[in-house]
């Protein structure tokens, strides 16, 4: 396998963006969405569905957010954190359990 | 789409690409396209890097392989904007349809090679539920797949979770059965770029 595979600079540069560059919504916040946690009540309902349950989301999620301030564009920015954080999970999980499995096999 | 910035928020520049496209092609830019348009810098430059590289670059999966395994990660995520999409350009690029739908139906006894079917039971498996041990991808490797074959279908993998999460989140319009023919065309000719 390639020292760094091209997906994984790409994947690297995608976090790097959405979680340190600029935003609308403070950096915080979207390190909170993309982590799931300790989010503020108001967008609890709506990212926790989009990391756990996507399907599920709803307008009133959305109008909840809203009611309590958040902007159009600070949502745009939270749910894109949180659908990468989750997606993220996944990947670097399945890269460690091939990391895993690959020393086994060498170790054998 | 939702929030409403997503309908309506776009830059002369794209409106007037989104417009010409309905002229042209007769149909509207479907939602995914479109989301990468807003704000391109934050998300949709990257994202459309990514997603051609895992679906259009380098790999020993066919692209017919890799839109299977999207179309099959959307279904468990309950995403019908990409299970349309994804299973109408699978089904193109193998040029086999039965395949497809026999796959999404039950996996176990769909006519697949064996090395397909441990690797999409894998992505299953981490969609379900988040993680992978070293044994499920033992299992994978047993079955014939290469090491750099996993690491491709994680990329697919993370790419379509992210994909479905923002279809259903955003409320991406469904797409008519003509509009995922359509759509099909277009991603095996040019890709996600």
């Amino acid at each position: 396998m390639p020292a760094e595979d091209e997906k994984r600079s790409i994947h690297r540069l995608l976090v790097n963006r959405i979680l340190q560059g600029p935003g609308r919504a403070p950096a915080d916040q979207r390190a909170r969405a993309f982590d799931n946690a300790k989010l503020p009540e108001a967008l609890r309902p709506l990212l926790d569905k989009v990391a756990t349950k996507p399907a599920q989301v709803t307008d009133a999620d959305f109008a909840r957010a809203t009611a309590a301030g958040f902007t159009d564009d600070q949502l745009f920015e939270v749910v894109i954190c949180a659908a990468v954080g989750q997606s993220t999970r996944q990947y670097q999980a399945g890269l460690a359990a091939l990391a895993e499995a690959i020393a086994q096999t060498e170790s054998e | 789409m939702r929030p409403r910035v997503l309908e309506h928020g776009y830059g002369i520049g794209p409106k007037l690409l989104f417009r010409l496209i309905r002229l042209v092609s007769g149909r509207p830019l479907p939602d995914a396209a479109r989301l990468t348009f807003y704000r391109p810098d934050f998300y949709g430059t990257h994202a459309k890097q990514f997603t051609h590289e895992a679906m259009r670059g380098r790999s020993k999966w066919s692209v017919g392989d890799r839109e299977l395994m999207a179309a099959y990660v959307s279904k468990l995520n309950d995403c019908p904007f990409c299970v349309g999409a994804h299973t109408a350009t699978a089904a193109r690029a193998y040029q086999d349809r039965e395949r497809v739908a026999a796959v999404l139906t039950d996996l176990d006894s769909a006519p697949i090679q064996e090395g397909l079917r441990a690797t999409l039971g894998m992505l299953g498996k981490l969609t379900g539920e988040g993680t992978l041990s070293a044994e499920d991808i033992r299992a994978v490797l047993s079955a014939g797949v290469s090491h750099q074959q996993i690491e491709d279908a994680l990329a697919v993998n993370f790419a379509f979770n992210t994909t479905d999460r923002l279809a259903n989140a955003f409320a991406f319009e469904v797409l008519s059965q003509e509009g995922c023919e359509a759509g099909a065309k277009y991603l095996l000719k040019r890709g996600y770029g």
